[in-house]
C-alpha cells in the first residue's frame, strides 16, 4: 500500500522533554564499543573542557527513534511496521549532546515514495533544547518491504 | 596521538577495526538504545519479517563505524556529521561465536574550514553491510 504523498511536510508535536542522564551515556557509550573517556569520566571530561559526560556521535538515535514512532504508527500514514527495515540514518550536529541537556524532538515527514512496491519514509528529526536551541538533526529513512 | 588536518592526506586510511557481535551484544544494544523491534532478538519474529534470522540493529553498526572514526581522531566530540545506509542485513548466529564485522575507513576529503570527510565501510563475511557512510570531523 502506497503511502499517501499528501503527508509531506507533516510535522508532529515536539516531544515531552527527555533528560540526558551520565548513566543512559555511559550505558550507551558501553553497548556500541565507546570506550573514551570523554563518555565515561567525568574527571577528565573537566580536563577535557566539557561541562558534563559527551554523548557519542550517534547517540540522539535514543531520542529520535522513539519520536519517529508518531509518524511510524500514525494509523493515518499506514505503514506495516512489521515489515519495516531500517534503511539509512543521517545526523548533523550543531553542538555535541552532554548529560544534563533537556531536549525535545519535532518529527517532519520529509518524503514518502514508492520503490518496486516497497514504501519509502524519510523523516527528518529536529533535536533542540527546550528553550529552542538546535542541537541536531537526524534524517532516518524506512523501507516497508512489499508482503 | 591526534591527527592534524595539515597533515592529514586524503585518500589515507585509518586503522582498521574488527568487531565481532554476538545475540548478547544485540540485547545489550537494545536496551542502551530503547530500540527494541523484535526482529533483533526473537529468530520467530525475524524469519516471519522474511529475514533469514534475527539481524543487528544497523544502528548498532553504524555506531560502532562512527566510534571508529572518533578513535582515530581522538576526540569524539569532532564528530559533526556521521550516517550511512544499511545496505545488507547482519545476520546474527544463536552461537557462541557471533558474527565479524570489519570497519575500513579512508580520508575521503579535506575541507577549507578544517574538517575532514571520513568515508567508512562494513564488511561482514565479505559483503558490504553499510554503505556511504561517512563522518565528518574538525580537526585541530
Amino acid at each position: 500500500m502506497a503511502i499517501d504523498a499528501g503527508f509531506v511536510g507533516r510535522t508532529y508535536p515536539p516531544t515531552a522533554p527527555y533528560l540526558v542522564g551520565r548513566e543512559k551515556i555511559r550505558e550507551f557509550a558501553r553497548a556500541t564499543g565507546q570506550h573514551h573517556p570523554l563518555h565515561h569520566d567525568l574527571t577528565a571530561a573537566g580536563a577535557l573542557g566539557h561541562h558534563d559526560l559527551l554523548a557519542p556521535p550517534t547517540f540522539a538515535i535514543v531520542l529520535t527513534m522513539s519520536a519517529e514512532g508518531q509518524a511510524i504508527f500514525d494509523p493515518a500514514l499506514g505503514l506495516d511496521f512489521s515489515r519495516v527495515v531500517h534503511r539509512s540514518q543521517q545526523f548533523t550536529h550543531s553542538r555535541p549532546i552532554h548529560a544534563g541537556d533537556l531536549l525535545s524532538v519535532t518529527v517532519t515527514v520529509a518524503a514518502v515514495d514508492s520503490v518496486g512496491g516497497n514504501d519509502v519514509l524519510t523523516l527528518s528529526s529536529r533535536v533542540a533544547t527546550v528553550q529552542g536551541d538546535q542541537v541536531c538533526t537526524a534524517v532516518s529513512t524506512l523501507v516497508a518491504r512489499a508482503a | 596521538m591526534r591527527p592534524n588536518w595539515d597533515d592529514v592526506q586524503e585518500g589515507s586510511a585509518l586503522p582498521e577495526r574488527v568487531v565481532r557481535l554476538d545475540r548478547a551484544d544485540l540485547v545489550r544494544y537494545a536496551g542502551a538504545s530503547g530500540d527494541f523491534n523484535i526482529i533483533h532478538w526473537n529468530a520467530r519474529a525475524a524469519v516471519a519479517a522474511g529475514l533469514p534470522d534475527v539481524i543487528a540493529h544497523g544502528m548498532l553498526t553504524l555506531a560502532l563505524a562512527v566510534g571508529t572514526v572518533g578513535d582515530w581522531c581522538g576526540d569524539p566530540a569532532a564528530v559533526v556529521e556521521c550516517g550511512g545506509r544499511f545496505a545488507k542485513p547482519v545476520v546474527v548466529p544463536d552461537d557462541a561465536a557471533g558474527v565479524e564485522l570489519r570497519v575500513v575507513g579512508t580520508v575521503g576529503r579535506k575541507c577549507v574550514d578544517r574538517t575532514v570527510r571520513v568515508d567508512i565501510t562494513v564488511f561482514c563475511g565479505g559483503e558490504k553491510v553499510l554503505t556511504k557512510a561517512r563522518a565528518v570531523v574538525r580537526l585541530a
